[in-house]
């Protein structure tokens, strides 16, 4: 992995500066029963193609980031700061 | 052997140069490798084979091949070939028993032949079991490459450097400087790279382009990421756009005797010729496949060597071709029968070119069957290629897969690194080992020091013939970094183990604290005598530095409700100026961190961490609000504000010479969090008690530290203060039964186990963890975390075994000795049966078992009159 991500805040950065901590889950609205909250804590989709990931900026603004990457190929399609770019 | 001087030689003969090569010195110039100059004095034989121990001598002379590999100044499989002869360097020859010209061990190639057919480490000498010891001794002696000096001390330093470029350039043949000279016109930043010794620099000076050279692009990454390696330097360039030149490889013949002393690739008498004066052989025969292969007539013939014959396979291919030698060195070649006298063997099956970074970038490769070559297609983006890498190599003969005739005594080598010989490509083939990437890793075919840019081509082509198939369907096998071999000190860099100090570490160093670490952080284990430190915190006041502790600001209009769904209790209810504890959990229900959360106003809490959970946490709680987006600021003051723990009953005597603020059991009750000056520092002061005594727990700006800390010890010097470290701090939180997560949790551990149920207040809508504490409470925990004291007093390992009936059923994760209690003391994992007071467990100790009673609060200050007062 030597991609680079677009952070909106400091700019096009190895992707070493970031950490992911997967893809974007579902957490339950309400008690969900056990298999529903084991599916919600271990199941994973694990595409292979885009998907949506958490990445935080760590050695850098330390942000969250939505991404969007092709797990495929490490094309990364769209970044995005969860409700809006900050000022 | 030496020619006169001539035009364009990379010599500077009016500086002599002169190194050791087997305990003898040897002449050469500045400007010679140290494969040039002994080629010039006169050697020939540079090196024995890997397996057969047969002698090689110079054949690409350009770095590739292993038959130039010798030690140099301790540095083992140095290719002496590029290798920059220095003033006084000391050369040895490897893989040898003897000496290069007479190795004892080359009784291999004539007897063990038959003993070690492809595949025989997997086979032959597996049975019986109890000799392979025997056969590694045998083996590891014969085979192999240079050898590493175990005790040898490292003098050499590596650094790593990152670097941005708009265009980097591989390869500085003509193709590669035209593009670097094109691209620094436009007014890009250009870097050029070049593995061959030479003078671009001087070159391309003033036309904008940065030379790195000699270096070698063993790779190429994704995001445009070219790692360079330049000696001991190893370059992070981030282009934006790469161009690949790297040329062709020229290609060895297959034929009886083609590993024989004096058979060369056309490079390597160019090489020699042209940079080194050197005379390569006194009658030469040249085969050769194309027109870059037959210039070696020409530099043959400016060294005043005798071309006896030239073969142009273009014209007609030969049926047989076999080297015949003495000693190893070339004598005569046999032509389809007819024997010609040389010293000197000119062969070239063409030139492949070198795509395999353009193949690890992503680009398809394709069989060009008309030249029998494989070509790069479909370059990704920002990728360029330029020159013959394209496969623009010129006409071309696809040579015969084998020149091998009827009755050859000789053997045919495809893998000069690793000695496979055509027999042993068959031979793996008949075992049924029908895709190339099973038969290479079966023969170990290319997967010696030249990594397949001398043997892919020619196995393939042998493969395709044997298979009855064509080269195209057998295809390559995959192109992986580095392109040329790397020191892995290189790949190391720098030795970096980053430490972090809190602000009065060098006072714990002064007062001679031992240190241990603690994450990134190094702390004071003890200033040498853990009990009597104990001692000083039960019964006069302790001082430890808890600058480490993690430590997060959490303010905003919704910073009540941010911490009521992240921990399990309750915190909109605190009173400003209050504290509590809390756990955090993850919705899994696992514990991750723990800590005191104070509330400072109504929308501003401050909260610490354990030291090694401070940056996860920070990043957990940006991380919920991420998704939450609650109205809330998360600053963390780790680094910025240091902390000192007060303990013992003498504290607040200790603590009243100090500051104004009242601290009277009433003005300061325990758990209240107080703003004020402390010896004159803006602090604020947490009453909690980690170790069990009366404490006070100070945060302030960490330039303070060192005054502060220096404060505390003078001003309570006749007071009996102790700084005391981790471990009597360890003594004192067991006498408490004080846990420390990821001491006696694990990633298992839970809000009902480790006995934390009073904390989930179940009534809430959510918090992190609420769910999966639920269903473990419907279900039932399986084991709880209980305390623990030996019968005898001995105490057991942290990790020991509890075991009933001979078999482990929990374990000990804290034990210590605690003088205030008389007992030794612990923490432990039981089943719940095991969890009420009293209960009897056997603990495994130095292989005997100890009775232990399970004690279910803590050994010391139970009620915790002593916190409170």
């Amino acid at each position: 992995m030597s991609f680079l991500i677009t952070c909106p805040h400091c700019g096009p950065r190895p992707v070493d500066e970031f950490r992911c901590t997967g893809e974007v889950l579902t957490r339950p609205k309400s008690k969900p029963t056990m298999r529903e909250l084991c599916a919600y804590i271990y199941d994973r989709r694990n595409v292979a193609g885009v998907q949506r990931e958490w990445w935080t900026h760590r050695a850098g603004c330390e942000l969250w980031l939505l991404v969007e990457r092709d797990t495929r190929t490490n094309e990364v399609l769209e970044v995005e700061v969860p409700g809006g770019t900050p000022a | 052997m030496r020619l006169e001087q001539r035009q364009g030689e990379r010599l500077d003969r009016s500086r002599p140069v002169s190194f050791i090569f087997e305990g003898k010195r040897v002449e050469a110039f500045a400007g010679d490798t140290v494969g040039s100059a002994l080629f010039a004095a006169g050697r020939r034989i540079f090196t024995r084979s890997f397996k057969y121990h047969r002698p090689r001598g110079l054949l690409c002379c350009s770095g590739h091949c292993p038959n130039c590999m010798m030690t140099v100044d301790g540095v083992p499989n140095v290719r002496t070939c590029v290798e920059p002869v220095r003033e006084g360097a000391v050369v040895a020859a490897q893989n040898v028993r003897g000496s290069l010209d007479r190795d004892l061990l080359s009784a291999v190639d004539k007897f063990a032949g038959p003993f070690l057919p492809v595949g025989f480490y997997y086979r032959t000498m597996i049975r019986p079991r109890w000799a392979w010891p025997y056969y590694e001794k045998f083996l590891r002696n014969i085979a192999g490459l240079g050898r590493i000096d175990k005790h040898g001390t490292h003098t050499e330093r590596f650094d790593t450097e990152h670097r941005r470029a708009d265009v980097v350039v591989i390869g500085g043949g003509e193709s590669g400087v035209a593009a670097a000279r094109a691209a620094a016109a436009e007014g890009r930043s250009v870097i050029l790279v070049d593995e061959q010794l030479g003078r671009l620099a001087d070159e391309l000076a003033g036309s904008g382009v940065e030379v790195l050279q000699p270096a070698v692009a063993i790779g190429m990454y994704e995001g445009g990421l070219v790692p360079v390696v330049a000696g001991n330097l190893f370059y992070r360039i981030r282009a934006g756009r790469t161009v690949v030149a790297t040329g062709a490889l020229e290609q060895p013949l297959l034929f009886p005797g083609n590993d024989l002393v004096g058979v060369m690739l056309p490079g390597a008498v160019r090489r020699l010729v042209r940079d080194f004066s050197v005379k390569p052989g006194e009658r030469a025969v040249v085969i050769a496949a194309d027109e870059h292969g037959l210039a070696a007539v020409d530099d043959l013939h400016a060294a005043g060597t005798t071309v006896a014959e030239i073969v142009d396979l273009r014209e007609s291919m030969p049926r047989s071709i076999e080297a015949k030698g003495r000693r190893g060195r070339i004598r005569s070649v046999a032509i389809d029968g007819r024997s010609i006298d040389c010293d000197l063997l000119v062969v070239s099956g063409g030139r492949q070119p070198a795509y395999a970074l353009l193949a690890e970038a992503g680009a398809r490769v394709e069989y060009d069957a008309s030249r029998g070559i494989f070509v790069p297609r479909d370059l990704p983006a920002n990728v360029e290629a330029v020159g013959s890498v394209t496969g623009e190599v010129g006409s071309t003969a696809v040579p015969a897969p084998t020149f091998k005739g009827e009755g050859a005594s000789d053997k045919c080598f495809v893998c000069f690194c690793e000695d496979v010989t055509d027999k042993d490509v068959k031979r793996a083939i008949a075992e049924g080992f029908d895709s190339i990437e099973l038969a290479k890793r079966y023969s170990t075919v290319t997967m010696g020091p030249c990594q397949g840019k001398l043997c892919q081509l020619a196995s393939i082509r042998l493969f395709a013939k044997e298979n009855g198939t064509d080269e195209g369907t057998i295809g390559t096998t995959t192109a992986r970094p580095p392109w040329r071999p790397v020191p892995l000190g290189v790949l190391a860099g720098r030795p970096h183990e980053p430490e972090r100090h809190s602000p009065m570490h060098h006072r714990h160093l002064a007062a001679g604290a031992t240190t241990l670490w603690t994450g990134t952080w190094k702390r004071a284990h003890s200033y040498g005598d853990p009990a009597a430190e104990v001692r000083a915190v039960h019964e006069a006041v302790g001082v430890i530095d808890v600058s480490t502790l993690g430590k997060l600001l959490v303010a905003g209009p919704d910073a009540a409700a941010f911490l009521e769904r992240l921990y399990p209790n309750r915190f909109s209810d605190l009173e400003p100026g209050r504290i509590r504890y809390g756990v955090l959990t993850t919705d899994g229900g696992r514990i991750m961190d723990d800590g005191t959360v104070a509330r400072l106003s109504e929308d501003e809490y401050y909260v610490t961490t354990t030291t090694t959970g401070a940056h996860g946490v920070f990043e957990w709680f940006g991380w919920w609000n991420a998704i939450w987006r609650l109205d809330v600021e998360i600053a963390d003051l780790t680094g910025a504000a240091a902390a000192v723990n007060v303990a013992g009953p003498r504290a607040r005597e200790l603590m009243s010479r100090l500051t104004d603020l009242d601290l009277s059991n009433e003005g300061m009750k325990y758990l209240d969090a107080v703003h004020g000056r402390v010896a004159g520092v803006p602090c604020m002061i947490l009453r909690i008690g980690f170790v069990g005594e009366l404490g006070y727990e100070i945060h302030f700006p960490s330039p303070y530290g060192a005054y502060l800390w220096d404060t505390l010890l003078e001003r309570g010097a006749d007071l009996g203060v102790q700084p005391f470290g981790l471990e009597p701090q360890r003594i004192l939180r067991l006498e408490k039964q004080h846990i420390l997560v990821g001491q006696d949790t694990d990633s298992e551990s839970t809000l009902l186990s480790a006995g934390f149920s009073w904390m989930a207040k179940l009534d809430k809508d959510d918090f992190v963890g609420k769910w999966a504490y639920e269903l473990a409470v419907d279900r039932g925990e399986r084991e709880k975390l209980v305390g623990f004291e030996t019968a005898s007093g001995v105490v057991p390992l942290e990790g020991a075994q509890l075991v009933r009936d001979g078999r482990p059923f929990g374990r000990v994760t804290s034990s210590r000795f605690s003088e205030a209690a008389g007992k030794a003391i612990g923490l432990c994992w039981v089943p719940p049966e095991l969890a009420t007071e009293d209960a009897v467990v056997e603990i495994r100790v130095d292989g005997r078992l100890e009775k232990a009673f399970v004690r279910l609060s803590p050994a010391y200050d139970p009620e915790g009159a002593k916190l409170r007062s």
